[in-house]
């Protein structure tokens, strides 16, 4: 179970430009939910997600993994749990180490970074099996440069690198947002997929309402910092994209923006 | 003629040293490290002092390379724990080090005739004794580089090796691998300092001197090197030469050169170019401005301007 007690987030704290995003914000998200967050830009949908995963310091206010506080873990050690996906194609791999040198990086998550040799040649048939099952011919790919792929190639091997090695939580900051239809669709499949297939607790912020409403258990919209809508369950379920649309426009007439 | 030849070669080679930790810091971590202007001095420094007390001429390369070792930790230190920028934190480690290479040595230094160099010990002279000196510090030059840089290209194929080109390729991802990226910068500076370091010592038993003021320009010297030797590389892995030999099996290996044996060609052919200058007629006291005049033709050229130093 993750848990955000009462944080407090301040912008610029102490300059004319200061800005209180959150104030005593609380969220709680249960073991295995796929969680999709709404919101128009600015409502802290980003910040939410840089905070589970200490990418920026909070002023105040706690996160808890089980219980256990770990406001006081820096990034790295937080993501031995959690795995992140960006909207930027290229910010999941390096784009100049070739697709096998970027599997064995991520294979190795969790383990010791010794001497030991990086590629190790028995792993290659289990990566080839992985890159199949993406269905977009990555298999005979494995010594291109990862630069010289496309972002939805990129973002798919981002997403198999992310999720490779044993994790609880899978942050998904807009990760289709960069792509065509077609290949966001892809993403999006993939994703359902590995997050059902190895019971993920999710967390995806995305401006695909559809999306939100199809593969999300649990609908969160944001505005200014806080919650405005939260539906799961039966709830969720009788929900759809244009009641969402609905509320959305509502709110952006009533703050004016 | 030929011996001004095999002591521009020479050169090239020992400098490669140099140019081995530049490619490190600037190449792999897009770090430019300053540092190394004062590192560089540190390895001969610490040589000549050691030298001239007695100590067993091979028994100065490790020495020098664990003293760069800590300077490089210093910068990284710097930079990582306190949050400086990288320029910054190279500008303080090398303007330190002026000092605390003076004090080391006591002033400028030489080490006399007497004394036994890496190029003059026992082990050396019973394999190539029958060589003039010239001919020796070429064949031990060339042996301890090419030794240099089968130790890298093995360590780049590890996994702290590939640790350490993913934190320069993006920093970001190595985050998610749970790791410290502070860390990896901070060992890759502590790698590339020891081997700027080791450069140092070698030139001091080359030349047999240390003197303070001989670091101006080390950073740009390894600098172009690099530039140098990865653009021409890249030219020639786009080339139809590289092509052809890639479908074939026996010199499919010839084809995609290591960055490494990239960097020592730069930096051969960079020293070449500035002696044919110096033989041109340039006077000696020109030769640092025929350096960054050159060092500025090949940025242009290879079309990277340098705009890693800048956005880094």
């Amino acid at each position: 179970m993750l848990e955000i007690r009462e944080v407090t987030k301040v912008y610029n704290p102490g300059t004319v430009m200061e800005q209180k995003l959150f104030d005593r914000f609380s969220l709680t998200v249960d073991e295995g939910q796929f969680v999709a967050i709404v919101g128009s830009n600015g409502s802290g949908k980003t910040s939410l997600l840089n905070i589970i995963c200490g990418s920026i310091p909070i002023e105040g206010g706690d996160v808890l993994i089980d219980g256990q506080s770990i406001a006081k873990r820096k990034d790295y050690q937080r993501y031995v749990q959690m795995g992140r996906v960006y909207q930027n194609p290229s910010a999941g791999t390096c784009p100049n180490l070739t697709m096998l040198e970027n599997l064995a990086l991520a294979d190795n998550k969790g383990k010791a970074f010794n001497l030991g040799r990086a590629v190790d040649r028995r792993r290659i048939d289990s990566y080839r099996e992985q890159l199949q099952g993406l269905g977009l011919g990555l298999e005979d790919k494995l010594n291109v440069r990862m630069g010289a792929l496309s972002g939805g190639q990129r973002q798919a091997v981002a997403l198999l690198m992310a999720t490779m090695t044993p994790l609880r939580f899978l942050i998904l900051d807009e990760h289709t947002a960069a792509l065509d239809p077609k290949t966001a669709e892809t993403i999006m499949v993939l994703t359902d997929k590995v997050v059902r297939e190895k019971r993920l607790t999710a967390m995806m912020v995305t401006h695909n309402l559809r999306y939100a409403v199809e593969y999300g258990d649990r609908i969160l919209m944001m505005n200014r910092g806080r919650v405005v809508m939260d539906r799961s369950g039966d709830e969720k379920t009788g929900t759809n994209a244009g009641d969402i649309l609905a509320m959305f426009n509502q709110i952006s007439l009533e703050s004016g923006s | 003629m030929q011996d001004l030849l095999i002591g521009t070669l020479t050169q090239g080679l020992i400098y490669a040293l140099i140019s081995f930790g530049v490619y490190i810091t600037y190449s792999i971590l897009d770090f430019p490290d300053l540092g190394v202007d004062g590192t560089f001095p540190l390895g001969a420094a610490v040589t000549a002092v050691l030298l001239t007390r007695g100590v067993n001429a091979w028994l100065t390369l490790p020495i020098a390379m664990l003293v760069g070792a800590l300077a490089g930790l210093f910068t990284g230190l710097v930079h990582v724990k306190l949050g400086v920028r990288n320029l910054l934190a190279g500008i303080i480690t090398m303007t330190a080090l002026f000092s605390i290479n003076l004090q080391i040595a006591g002033s400028n230094l030489t080490v006399d005739r007497a004394t036994d160099t890496i190029f003059t010990s026992g082990p050396v002279m019973a394999v190539l004794g029958d060589m003039s000196l010239m001919g020796r510090k070429l064949v031990v030059s060339l042996l301890l580089v090419v030794a240099v840089k089968l130790v890298m290209d093995a360590y780049f194929r590890t996994k702290s090796g590939l640790l350490l080109r993913a934190v320069g390729d993006n920093a970001g991802l190595v985050t998610t691998l749970a790791k410290d990226r502070g860390m990896v910068k901070l060992m890759g500076l502590v790698l590339s300092n020891a081997l700027v370091a080791l450069g140092g010592c070698v030139v001091c038993h080359e030349q047999r001197s240390f003197s303070a003021t001989m670091g101006t320009g080390q950073l740009v010297y390894g600098l172009a090197a690099v530039i140098i030797g990865v653009s021409l590389m890249n030219f020639y892995t786009g080339s139809p030469v590289s092509q052809a030999l890639r479908k074939n099996k026996a010199l499919g290996w010839l084809a995609v050169p290591a960055g490494t044996t990239a960097v020592v060609l730069g930096s051969v052919l960079y020293k070449l170019c500035i002696q044919a200058a110096l033989s041109a007629g340039l006077p000696a006291n020109m030769m640092k401005l025929a350096t960054a005049a050159l060092f500025l033709l090949v940025l242009v050229l290879s079309g990277r301007k340098g705009e890693e130093i800048i956005h880094a």
